[in-house]
């Protein structure tokens, strides 16, 4: 087993120089590493990070304990004395190459029930103002948009939205809220989210979802994940309550499509 | 299998076993204890695998009747124990009965305490495990601290009794709590957007441990460090020990409850051996910072386990 010098971190190389010149590996720590492609906000660099999430977790090598996909990057947490640092980064470089969109299995189809504006949206008209739209018209924007979620993080269950019309791209707020009710749907800086619990935030919040982001009682606590594409279906302000009340009864179910199963 | 009565709640008493492995990727952190070495040392005494449920105790501790027979073991923080009236010793494992009244009282030295049971505490797992997620409400007793009037289930003790009695970790080996502590930190993942001097400030200041401590995160406050272009990135994955600066150039260590992901510099990450010292730090305690390779740290790493696994002196005939 090779012992790494100090400093060859930066950006491991395999011989042959094959390896991408924007995919670099960073230590976090003695227990995970940071694979890290082109810092930009691109949904193609995230289903590049998703597909190399995909081919690790798929390989089940043994000492890597689990991953998180974020915007560019990938952290994954391993076991330095069942897998060598050496080794392990050896094989994450092998995968890389094949880390494209096109390896990711589809993702499933989420239709996001919303109720916009009035008080489930307080910033709907500003929002709107800001981008010099009508109302009506910045609703049908990101209802027919179809949003994958890049990741979730933050709080439990939190998506980060991406594939919003550049036509809805704004700053965040100058000054962030202290308390944001849980399933607002907000916007700023190209992204989406929908708020999982009542958080402080910079998002300007767009409409309400009567969903549930996160459920610790429930026994699947969790209701989206990376990769799910996903819709926003507008819904009058007063069926919120009535949708709202079935949700946590446990008798709604929103529309949530699996893939047509991949012949093998 | 059996149950023991919470008499008294403690300041922030929470059940925990080894962490939620897996659930990083949903915004779920692992939680766990906050002191991983005593948690596993409470478990080896008490004869459980390392993974059993327990608790940890914040600073005072709880008052326990227990209503079976067991064995128990407390580590840690250097805390009182009186069961029925008397004084007993802590990193040792000790036999209850049916009737038994156990309390931990105040911190001396160190933070937080750890108590396990034989058969460990049998609350039904969440998403894989039994610790505690606070902020979520998720796993543990309820997804809550321990109040009074609880009554936590107990498994059945994995082994005899009377083959675990007594045994103890080795005194010499017991840790000595004190108020300025040495993390080893390995540099990044952001490292390259501090410039030298911020290396230099973070690698050679003191720092002091302020009250917004807590298992999310330590916030410090010491000598600012300067970044280089902002503090923002890409929101990326946070690892255990990872130390984030901001606008005001303070270091916040984050830690087993922590957000999974942020979108702020993080300018090293501590050794996971060197957390459990981070657990037993209180406000107004320090916390220096030293720089090792990631070769070193798996160097460190291994002793470390090999030190665990000869902590317990083996019982003599």
């Amino acid at each position: 087993m090779g012992e790494v010098q100090e400093g060859e971190w930066l950006g491991l190389t395999p011989p042959d120089n094959q390896m991408e010149s924007e995919v670099t590996l960073v230590p976090a720590g003695d227990l995970a590493v940071s694979i890290e492609f082109e810092s930009v906000l691109s949904p193609e660099v995230n289903a590049r990070v998703r597909a190399l999430d995909h081919l690790l977790l798929k390989a089940k090598l043994p000492g890597v304990l689990e991953t998180v996909p974020t915007f560019r990057s990938l952290l994954v947490y391993y076991d330095p004395l069942v897998i060598a640092w050496d080794h392990l980064t050896a094989f994450i470089q092998t995968l890389i190459p094949h880390a494209r969109p096109e390896r990711i299995p589809p993702g499933r189809r989420v239709e996001v029930p919303c109720s916009y504006g009035g008080r489930h949206g307080p910033d709907l008209e500003a929002a709107a103002e800001r981008l010099h739209l009508d109302p009506d018209a910045l609703i049908r924007l990101h209802t027919g948009a179809e949003l994958v979620v890049a990741f979730l993080g933050f709080t439990p269950g939190l998506p980060y939205l991406m594939g919003l019309p550049t036509a809805l791209n704004l700053p965040r707020l100058t000054t962030p809220r202290t308390k944001i009710p849980a399933g607002s749907v907000g916007i700023a800086g190209n992204q989406g989210v929908i708020y999982s619990v009542e958080s402080p935030g910079g998002f300007w919040i767009l409409g309400q979802t009567p969903l549930a982001l996160y459920d610790p009682q429930a026994a699947e606590p969790i209701l989206l994940r990376p990769g799910d594409r996903l819709r926003f279906v507008p819904i009058a302000a007063e069926s919120f309550q009535a949708m709202r009340r079935a949700v946590v009864a446990g008798t709604y179910h929103p529309l949530i499509e699996e893939p047509p199963e991949r012949p093998a | 299998m059996s149950t023991i009565t919470v008499v008294e709640p403690g300041l922030l008493t929470t059940v925990q076993d080894l962490g939620r492995i897996g659930a990083l990727r949903y915004g779920i952190p692992p939680s766990g204890p906050l002191d991983r070495d005593a948690f596993i040392l409470a478990n080896r005494l008490v004869g459980n695998p390392d993974t059993a449920a327990g608790l940890e105790c914040t600073l005072t501790g709880p008052a326990l009747e227990f209503h079976g027979e067991a064995i128990v073991a407390m580590t840690g923080a250097d805390v009182p124990v009186i069961v029925n009236g008397a004084e007993v010793p802590t990193w040792t494992a000790l036999r209850v009965k049916p009737g038994d009244f156990l309390k931990l009282g105040a911190a001396r030295t160190g933070c937080r305490a750890y108590l396990a049971l034989s058969g460990g505490i049998n609350v039904p797992p969440v998403l894989g495990s039994r610790a505690t997620y606070l902020r979520g409400r998720l796993g543990g007793f309820g997804g809550r601290p321990l109040q009074k009037g609880d009554r936590l289930p107990t498994g059945s003790p994995p082994r005899p009794l009377a083959e675990l009695e007594g045994r103890r970790v080795r005194p010499e080996w017991v840790p000595v709590h004190s108020a300025t502590i040495e993390c080893r930190v390995i540099l990044g993942p952001q490292a390259d957007r501090f410039p030298p001097e911020g290396i230099r400030i973070f690698l050679e200041s003191t720092y002091r441990v302020t009250p917004a401590a807590d298992r999310m995160g330590y916030r410090l406050a010491g000598p600012p460090i300067p970044h280089r272009h902002g503090y923002d990135i890409l929101s990326d994955g946070i690892p255990l020990g990872g130390v984030q600066v901001v606008g005001d150039g303070q270091p916040i260590i984050l830690l087993v409850d922590r957000q999974s992901t942020g979108g702020y510099t993080k300018i090293a990450t501590v050794l996971s051996v060197d957390i459990p010292r981070i657990a037993q730090a209180k406000p107004d305690h320090f916390i220096r910072f030293r720089e090792v390779s990631v070769a070193e740290g798996h160097a460190v790493l291994r002793a470390h386990r090999a030190w665990i696994d000869g902590a317990i002196e083996r019982d003599t005939a």
